[in-house]
């Protein structure tokens, strides 16, 4: 599959805080694909394949319709909750372009959370049963508790201070103050608010919880000859996978590892696809559900060892262009949106581009290796590194 | 309030398949009982209908020790339930009960929500009746020895 498929276009609405958008949510969704398309220069006649997760209510025979395309070839959900297809969703449509499948996928999420149901909320109900009635009855309900629990024990483990998930949270509020396009822009965060602001649940400050949005986001996805008679420089899937190790979904907490992002069989694979190292990759979007699922899907894709994470998650460390590890560049689900993840791939093509709002040094303007992590410490997880012309006969080719 | 934590939280009622009802039923006993393979003879937790070494359909229940060490853990602040607001810190424990193959269970940690938390720690199961409840229902709770 490595290098089949590259982005034609990407495109997302505006950003809202959760339960504001002005317009209905197939229509946010109509609107981002629509962006994509002018975006990618292509007629929204080509599309024939669309590719979402975590049960997203936008169906693709719906969109099709509306849309008016040809011939429907390819309608596909990743299975899993949170925002753990946002790459997987990528790596379904490359698949299907890969193979014949379809020839133009459009991956996308599309939330408008005034409309629906607030997302990630307690149950209201009298009585609970199933897995659930083994954990809910004593307060444990929410994403936020289901993972601080592996979180603390994972800090516990590998003696990482509160100063690594502040880092994390803090680069991506930096990060944000120069994308107009971002929540928090015009909004930035001290080290100081951080310490003194609330707990949601210990070891996560409010600031270490992605924010709740309404909005969406859509990337298209083309085989690589037909991106290279597009106008944008092609940036190329060079791998994308989903999954996760042995019996993470075993029910109440008893994943055989506990402490871990769902990564340690995930991300070998990916490198193993994409024929790439940690060491050739430019630039990482890290999905922040929360700051520790950061941390750890950090350590488990290879970039730093669990015992050096206090020394390595630094807000100098983690800033660009400077830093020696650039994280979340346009601010991430922390500050720029929480477009479950979406919007933190359409960055990681931004820096392949050369027009992200933080976007690192390049000769020729933007990266050739760009990684986008998503959704930690749910099942299936993914990830996706994209490449620039320069991969595909360069490293690991 | 009559546990440790507010009332109106939903409560626990078995599964419609039934798949969880001997926990259930053993709790309200004062006893607690968990999935163990009658094949390979190994510890199951949660409860499911094969059994994940040796995939036998024979899974059995069996009592256990409601004894434990704190595996992880964590203390809440923000209510995500309204029954909840108001209340106040508490804490959960994630419970691995070495004695059954290190299975864990979820409960609350009972004294007071700013004591230490220490990943380790040995702990002795309580069974928190709530008998007048409609349906009634038994929660396990946990104490530092």
């Amino acid at each position: 599959m490595r290098g089949a498929a590259a982005v034609a276009g990407v495109g997302q609405t505006t950003y809202w805080k959760w339960g504001q958008a002005d317009e209905p949510e197939f229509k946010l969704a109509l609107r981002a694909i629509m962006a994509a398309c002018e975006d990618a220069g292509i007629s929204p006649s080509e599309i024939d394949g669309f590719a979402s997760y975590s049960n997203d209510r936008t169906e693709a025979s719906r969109l099709a319709a509306a849309l008016g395309i040809d011939e429907l070839k390819y309608a596909v959900m990743q299975w899993g909750g949170g925002g753990g297809g946002a790459a997987g969703a990528v790596a379904n449509a490359a698949a299907a372009i890969a193979t014949g499948q379809a020839d133009c996928v459009v991956a996308f999420r599309a939330l408008a959370q005034g409309q629906f149901g607030r997302f990630g909320q307690g149950p209201r109900r009298n009585t609970i049963s199933g897995a659930n009635a083994h954990t809910v009855p004593y307060g444990l309900m929410s994403p936020a508790q289901m993972f601080a629990m592996r979180v603390n024990r994972f800090m516990h483990d590998h003696g990482v201070d509160q100063s690594a998930l502040r880092a994390i949270s803090l680069a991506s509020y930096q990060h944000a103050q120069t994308n107009p396009a971002a929540t928090m822009y015009g909004k930035p965060l001290t080290a100081e608010q951080y310490d003194e602001s609330r707990w949601i649940v210990e070891p996560f400050h409010i600031y270490d919880c992605c924010q709740e949005n309404d909005g969406a986001a859509a990337i298209i996805l083309v085989s690589a000859e037909r991106a290279a008679d597009l106008a944008h420089r092609p940036t190329y899937v060079l791998g994308a996978v989903s999954g996760s190790h042995h019996r993470v979904g075993a029910p109440v907490h008893n994943d055989p590892l506990y402490a871990t992002s769902s990564f340690t069989t995930v991300a070998p694979r990916l490198y193993e696809m994409a024929g790439v190292t940690p060491a050739d990759v430019d630039v990482v979007q890290s999905y922040e559900n929360f700051t520790g699922g950061v941390l750890m899907a950090v350590v488990e894709h290879g970039f730093c060892e669990p015992e050096q994470a206090n020394e390595f998650f630094t807000l100098d460390n983690l800033l660009a262009p400077d830093g020696d590890f650039p994280l979340n560049t346009s601010g991430g689900n922390l500050a720029e949106a929480y477009m479950h993840g979406l919007g933190l791939t359409i960055e990681a093509i931004r820096q392949i581009r050369g027009t992200s709002p933080n976007q690192l040094r390049a000769a020729d303007g933007g990266v050739d290796v760009s990684m986008m992590i998503a959704g930690p410490m749910v099942t299936p997880v993914s990830s996706v590194i994209f490449g620039s012309d320069a991969t595909i006969e360069g490293i690991g080719a | 309030m009559s546990g440790y934590l507010a009332d109106g939280l939903p409560v626990p009622v078995p599964s419609s398949d039934g798949r969880d009802a001997p926990y259930w039923e053993a709790l309200a006993e004062n006893r607690l009982v968990l999935q163990r393979c009658n094949n390979c003879r190994g510890w199951q937790w949660g409860p499911e209908w094969i059994c994940h070494r040796c995939r036998s359909f024979d899974l059995g229940w069996e009592e256990t020790e409601a004894t434990g060490v704190i595996y992880s853990h964590e203390r809440v602040w923000h209510p995500v339930h309204p029954a909840l607001k108001d209340h106040g810190p508490f804490v959960i424990v994630l419970v691995e009960l070495p004695q059954c193959d290190g299975v864990r269970v979820v409960g609350n940690l009972l004294g007071d929500p700013m004591q230490d938390l220490v990943i380790g720690t040995p702990v002795t199961g309580v069974f928190e009746h709530h008998r007048d409840h409609d349906p009634p229902y038994t929660l396990l709770q946990w104490r530092v020895d």
